[in-house]
């Protein structure tokens, strides 16, 4: 089964400082070398981006930074996995590394799985 | 939380760590068959610990301490009986004072460890299907009962399995090889070959049959993906890895609403993952860049890329069907790869060009109870018009097939020949 992992965080985003980046990236070679990890990606920040929005029936393009987001989205990861147990036990691994590394740093890590064609 | 719940998460804890916890052991210790049982011996720490004290903030430090110490009551048991394992339990002892973060300087090395946990499970000493078991337990985390539902086969023929195909590589002093060189391609060849086992076992799974089976599909799409991750510039890697993901796009279309399988040229198009297709073209790509096109893998997974790019059969080429079924043939002497490209080039070219390779083959001893040659036979000559041969050869073939599904549908052809045939009269 497919997940998303989506980190969104309520302060702006700094990135992770280097105890934090190394960690990851030992977490991230571990999991593409054992075949789970699919893709993943850090976003630039948020004054970069834009949103294509419909309110009113009227479509809008804004371009960031955002006043009304409470919560940014920092990156995102795809991974291939058994079951939404393993999912959460790979998350909670990976937000422990924030904890440990950056333990000032709030936010929350959305796990999602993917739609599947219910033929299958 | 129940029980049960909490058994799982535990459970899904474990086989998330249990790559770098088998990685470890087996680097530590020298030994893949005796890291594995102090995999599973973690496991049975962790589910009997956790439950009333909660996962731990850090499980895989947990199970590594925990491993780690059954790994040293081990090794001094055995002292006595080995000076191997006394200058392991030195040097285990000196690392452990010197180094007590080996486990970082391990990460780096988790590739090596993985080609080599997979080099001896798929050991050629092994059986196949011994290997499958090996490297789905160590590789994949499945415990026995999976493996076994997996298989059809019963939970005690895979313990078994494992627990004699242990002994042997422990016996046969090959519990921890680094194939070098031109053993390499070899040793290689043996690991793919176990993969594409267990994929086709998955592929072979019928609607109706529990999860377990199709699993085997993901399973092994793991492993060819680790195979490419670890061994990059193998192109045959990323042969596999294409023809696995190039197969299993076409999941959601092969059986129909009452579960029958749907003939490849039947099946609704729309269905096919095209983004898994994506990733199976790109896998082929690479593996021709690396020069790799005429790998058994690469072209097996190209002659599949052929009908995964068709949007429609009418789309199909196969001219360029027919020319990889050539190179193919021309790899592996197969009289079924032979019938194939008969298939290919009647298709490319009509009927009578088809026949012609089919004639060829009418003798071949290895396809004298094959019931796809007079199939595709009698095919050929009904196309030609030649009904009354056309029938004998469906009747032929209805013969030889076991399957009721498959006799009816030759029957009835046979049937519609004889019909031709005396219309013509």
């Amino acid at each position: 089964m497919r997940f998303m992992y989506i980190v969104t965080s309520p302060k702006p985003m700094t990135g992770p400082n280097p105890a934090l980046f190394e960690a990851i990236s030992k977490l991230r070679d571990r999991e593409l070398k054992a075949g789970r990890m699919i893709d993943d990606g850090g976003l630039l920040p948020v004054a970069t981006g834009a949103q294509v929005r419909i309110a009113d029936k009227k479509l809008s393009v804004i371009d960031g930074p955002f006043v009304e987001t409470k919560e940014m989205i920092g990156g995102y990861a795809v991974f291939d996995l058994r079951d939404k147990e393993e999912a959460v036990a790979m998350a909670r691994e990976f937000m422990q590394l924030h904890l440990d590394h950056m333990p000032d740093w709030e936010g929350t890590c959305e796990v999602r799985a993917f739609f599947t064609n219910p033929c299958t | 939380m129940t029980a049960a719940d909490t058994n799982r998460t535990i459970l899904a804890t474990w086989r998330i760590e249990q790559p770098r916890l088998i990685t470890s052991l087996s680097r530590m210790l020298r030994d893949v068959p005796l890291a594995e049982d102090l995999t599973q011996e973690a496991l049975l720490a962790a589910l009997e610990h956790w439950p009333a004290a909660g996962v731990p903030d850090n499980p895989g430090a947990w199970l590594m301490a925990t491993a780690r110490r059954k790994a040293f009551d081990h090794l001094r048991r055995r002292r006595m009986l080995s000076s191997k394992h006394d200058v392991i339990l030195r040097d285990l002892q000196q690392e452990q004072g010197a180094m007590p973060d080996l486990d970082s300087a391990l990460d780096d090395d988790i590739g090596d460890e993985l080609l080599r946990l997979l080099f001896t499970a798929c050991h050629p000493r092994l059986s196949r299907e011994a290997g499958a078991a090996l490297a789905l337990r160590m590789i994949c985390g499945l415990t026995t009962e999976e493996i076994a539902r997996a298989f059809l086969i019963p939970e005690a023929t895979v313990s078994q399995r494992i627990v004699r195909a242990k002994r042997t590589l422990s016996e046969s002093g090959l519990a921890y090889e680094t194939p070098r060189g031109e053993e390499l391609s070899v040793r290689l060849a043996s690991v793919m070959e176990v993969v594409y086992l267990v994929f086709n076992e998955g592929y072979a799974a019928a609607r109706g049959d529990e999860w377990h089976r199709p699993q085997l599909c993901h399973e092994a799409l793991r492993l060819g993906r680790i195979l490419a991750a670890i061994a990059p510039l193998e192109p045959e890697t990323h042969g596999l890895l294409a023809l696995m993901e190039l197969n299993a796009s076409r999941s959601a279309a092969r059986t129909d609403a009452k579960g029958d399988p749907v003939l490849l040229m039947d099946q609704d198009r729309a269905l096919w993952d095209q983004l898994q297709i994506a990733r199976g073209l790109r896998s082929l790509a690479k593996a021709r860049e690396l020069g790799g096109a005429g790998g058994f893998y690469a072209l097996q997974a190209a002659l599949v890329a052929c009908h995964a790019r068709a949007g429609s059969p009418g789309d199909t080429d196969w001219r360029a069907i027919a020319a990889l079924y050539r190179e193919l043939a021309a790899l592996v002497r197969s009289p079924v790869i032979e019938l194939n490209r008969a298939v290919a080039v009647g298709m490319a070219e009509g009927a009578a060009a088809g026949l012609a390779i089919v004639d060829a083959l009418q003798d071949a001893p290895e396809l004298r109870t094959y019931h796809l040659l007079p199939t595709v036979l009698g095919d050929f000559l009904e196309k030609l018009g030649r009904h009354d041969e056309a029938r004998v050869a469906f009747e032929a073939a209805a013969k030889l097939t076991a399957n009721a599904r498959e006799q009816t549908m030759l029957k009835r052809r046979a049937a519609a020949a004889a019909d031709a045939a005396n219309a013509g009269k």
